[in-house]
């Protein structure tokens, strides 16, 4: 096969720009072994993430032709012989050094999720699931946290760095939707969803959804959903006056408000 | 220069665990339910170990699939696919112990794979008598490493990621911290901790065709050589039989046993269903005959024994090499991987999506539509850090090991899906372990300026130098070596050529130069990691070189079979006084009588209660 041209962004936070390399490119190749290539022989310190090679660990996003992709998943024979192929990090999270970001918002916001909480193990130490009832949840496990939805989520790429955060993106409204869906699970996340994770911040413009490489139906099968128990609890008034006629209570404060309260 | 190595910045916590797949994750959270100030360091972001490709499952007798399967047979299969080289109680303790870390990751959230009573379903797998693999599809590391991570962040855990280990730093005999550096800026940090738990994983990134990530340099296995702890068994290094083989770039990656398990076949060249000519001895009994028997298997007639593609990894590894070196391999130089004509293809995008997705992006194979072309890859490292079997302390006072780094559970071969078990069995032992010992510890250790300052000084000298060696090309050169004379069949000339090579590499390896500066460097990390895997390379060669008989993952062509002497007997490698590596050939210890005999008991007497009944 024929040398293709890159043009690979290099620098850090305080600026860079794009170089151009002349790569020599084999059938089967990926964008990822193309890098790989340039790192060994023409740049030596070029740094981005990797780890699987095989689309299962979710380390090396990248912004590849401006698309939010995984380099080791798109291969080289995706695009037309001569076209020009530019590698730049992910546009949401600050850079640190050439293709590598700095994505601890996202291990932040996942430490504001609480954890799992089972209800007890049958009489005989067992659980029992249906594999109709976790269907739906495995969907949302797919995930192998590539944060490619975080980087294309309009609410977290207009934060411009603000201080109060509130939107927890598209990856955690799945793990939330994860737990919420879980046949074990006997937490209430309801009022934390709407009041500290931001769930009306979504405006379903499905780009999440779109750039997911496990193909999860982040949208319609996770946040729509979890909207929709939110309205439920907080606004349907056929569901609150049935729950006043029936003397049930739904937990509508968060555990931060009701700890305030006491 | 002087250095000062009081402006270091310095972290402490009570126990440090080096590494966050599955075994990292689980030792730190034993540790902190032991209340201890727990440290976790890791190379890569947390959630990336290599754990995450795991795809089959994790063995644990549970027999919710199989009523007849308990802790005897688990144990008894394990033994007979270690070729009975593992150590007795590690073993043991694992197929004991399994069962109950797996119920405990469901508590913790993880989701397996059902059966229809809503239990957790368990499938098939090479070397395992009944179905016992708890699993998520083809994608159970992931569903392991999520669960424990999001268990883990909950626990009062410090995670210090994208942080590499250097050294480990002593007082005396025993451990005081860890010199590591920050990947992101270069920094260098001093853990100063009690005990440091390894689950640093083995060292498959000397070989050219492996299905491991970067990360896999043998990083654990050469600190704790360098800090004077015995290693083990490090000859055995498992081929998985079936890697894919094209294109050429993804080659060594991981096709998962479950398709075997599922019911797919090897089939060479001439379309001959070829492992029925390879079933040894050992297995005859307890495996089809005839491609009638084997698909009376598949179909779930419980009177049928197993398919000859079940058999273990060691030999189904040496029938695909033996078949393409015959010339009967696959226009790529593999063999042919076939579960399009057997299953179903909305079962297979089911039960094998990850597979289905991986052939379909990366190869362009529609694995339902069409065979798959697969051959051995380095997979696994059945050696490393000597352990202790219940505490897994090795031979350093203070420094634990789990997982693959450790040695001894496995033998001379691992059976698919003991390793997601192991992790979790020994991940917790080794916490447990750490805690015992802190608890037992008199004063703190204190760590030494002088060996901190002198780590400092090798790791920047690669930077500081004006030229030198490159070390992406240094690395190219060690995987040859290892791969023409530490492949899948060895031979006493090509290991000694490999030794030669090894030599000269090491010098080579002392001037080089990675340019640019220590912010996230690559360079500079793959040449930190270079000493790693020049060390774990060196004592894998030549362990192999002493073990004189082919045994489960490592064949000599020059010593053919097993030898009934080398049965009792272990390859320790340890760091001489002159610093030169010392080999010895030292006798195993035997097990308990009662596990010896269930081992090689008939499966017609374990399960009968004529043997082994009163041992529980």
């Amino acid at each position: 096969m024929a040398k293709r041209l890159f043009k690979v962004w290099r620098g850090n936070a305080e600026g860079g720009e794009f170089k151009e390399f002349e790569v020599q490119v084999d059938p089967g190749m990926v964008v990822l072994d193309v890098l790989h290539r340039i790192q060994t022989h023409d740049a030596n310190d070029l740094a981005l993430r990797w780890n699987c090679k095989a689309g299962k660990c979710g380390s090396c996003s990248m912004e590849i032709n401006g698309k939010p992709r995984l380099a080791c998943m798109t291969r080289m024979n995706s695009f037309s012989d001569t076209e020009t192929i530019t590698c730049q990090p992910m546009k949401t999270f600050p850079v640190i050094k050439d293709l590598v970001c700095d994505v601890s918002f996202n291990y932040e916001q996942n430490k504001r999720i609480p954890k799992f909480k089972p209800k007890p193990r049958d009489a005989d130490g067992q659980y029992r699931m249906y594999q109709e009832d976790v269907d739906r949840v495995q969907e949302f496990r797919k995930c192998i946290e590539c944060y490619l939805c975080q980087n294309v989520c309009h609410v977290l790429r207009d934060r411009d760095g603000r201080e109060q955060q509130t939107f927890i993106g598209p990856r955690f409204m799945i793990r939330v939707a994860s737990l919420e869906m879980h046949p074990l699970d006997t937490d209430d996340r309801i009022p934390e969803l709407k009041k500290e994770y931001g769930s009306g911040m979504c405006n379903i413009t499905r780009c999440c959804t779109e750039v997911c490489p496990e193909h999860i139906g982040i949208t319609d099968n996770g946040i729509i959903p979890l909207k929709e128990r939110v309205v439920d609890r907080f606004y349907d008034p056929v569901a609150i006056i049935g729950r006043k006629l029936l003397g049930r209570k739904v937990r509508t404060k968060t555990r931060a408000e009701e700890e305030g309260k006491k | 220069m002087s250095l000062d190595v009081n402006e270091i910045q310095t972290i402490e916590h009570d126990v440090l665990v080096i590494g966050a797949g599955g075994a990292g994750l689980r030792a730190a959270i034993a540790c902190s339910a032991h209340k201890l100030n727990t440290g976790v360091l890791s190379k890569s972001l947390l959630g990336k170990a290599h754990t995450v490709m795991a795809e089959g499952g994790m063995a644990a007798a549970m027999g919710n699939v199989d009523s007849r399967d308990n802790w005897k047979v688990h144990f008894r299969d394990t033994m007979r696919g270690g070729k009975f080289l593992n150590v007795w109680r590690m073993a043991e303790l694992h197929a004991k112990q399994a069962p109950e870390r797996v119920r405990e990751l469901e508590e913790w959230g993880a989701v397996f794979d059902r059966t229809k009573e809503g239990l957790i379903s368990q499938r098939n797998f090479g070397g395992h008598r009944y179905p016992r693999l708890a699993h998520v599809g083809d994608r159970t590391g992931l569903e392991l490493i999520r669960s424990l991570q999001d268990h883990g962040i909950h626990q009062g855990i410090d995670f210090h990621m994208e942080v590499t280990a250097l050294e480990i730093l002593k007082d005396g005999d025993r451990v005081a911290g860890v010199l590591a550096y920050r990947r992101e800026t270069g920094r260098f940090v001093i853990y100063k901790c009690k005990a440091i738990i390894f689950a640093t994983g083995g060292g498959g990134k000397a070989w050219p065709v492996t299905s491991n990530s970067w990360e896999y340099t043998g990083d654990g296995i050469a600190m704790a050589y360098d800090a004077g702890a015995e290693l083990m068994d490090l000859e055995f290094t498992q081929f998985h039989p079936t890697g894919m083989v094209w294109p050429l770039s993804v080659r060594g990656i991981l096709v998962t046993e479950g398709v075997r398990g599922d019911g797919g076949i090897l089939k060479n060249n001439k379309g001959e269903r070829f492992m029925f000519k390879y079933i040894s001895e050992r297995f005859a009994p307890e495996t089809a005959a005839t491609e009638e028997e084997a698909n009376r298997w598949l179909a779930g007639d419980k009177t049928a024994r197993r398919p000859p593609e079940l058999l273990t990894r060691d030999e189904v590894a040496r029938a695909i090499t033996a078949e393409v070196k015959a010339g009967r391999g696959s226009p790529h130089g593999g063999v042919f991987l076939d579960i399009a004509s057997r299953v179903p293809a909305d079962v297979i995008r089911r039960k094998l999506p990850s597979m289905y997705h991986q052939f379909k992006e990366l190869a362009e194979v529609d694995i339902t539509k069409e065979p798959m072309e697969v051959g051995p890859t380095l997979h696994y490292f059945m050696g490393g850090i000597r352990v202790d079997a219940d505490s897994q302390m090795s031979t350093v006072p203070g420094l634990f090991a789990c997982g693959e780094c450790g040695a001894g559970m496995h033998g001379a071969n691992r059976l698919g899906g003991n390793s997601l078990s192991d992790l979790i069995v020994f991940g917790k032992l080794a916490g447990d372990g750490a805690n015992d010992y802190i608890k037992g510890l008199g004063s703190p250790p204190k760590a030494n300026n002088e060996q901190i300052a002198t780590a400092v000084r090798r790791a920047t000298e690669i930077l500081n130098r004006e030229k030198g060696t490159n070390p992406y090309i240094l690395h190219e050169q060690l995987m040859e070596t290892m791969s023409k004379g530490v492949g899948i069949v060895r031979v006493k000339e090509e290991l000694e050529t490999a030794v030669t090579e090894l030599e000269k590499l090491k010098v080579d390896a002392q001037t080089m130069k990675a340019p640019g500066a220590s912010q996230y460097n690559p360079g500079w990390h793959e040449a930190l990691s270079m000493r790693s895997l020049l060390i774990t390379s060196e004592a894998v060669t030549r362990s192999a070189l002493m073990r004189e008989e082919s045994r489960g993952a490592h064949t000599r062509l020059d010593h053919p079979g097993e030898s009934a002497e080398w049965v009792k007997y272990n390859v320790i490698v340890k760091k001489a006084a002159d610093g030169n590596m010392e080999v010895e050939k030292r006798p195993k210890p035997e097990g308990h009588a009662a596990l010896v005999a269930i081992a090689n008991a008939k499966i017609e007497d374990l399960e009968s209660g004529k043997v082994g009944a009163d041992y529980q």
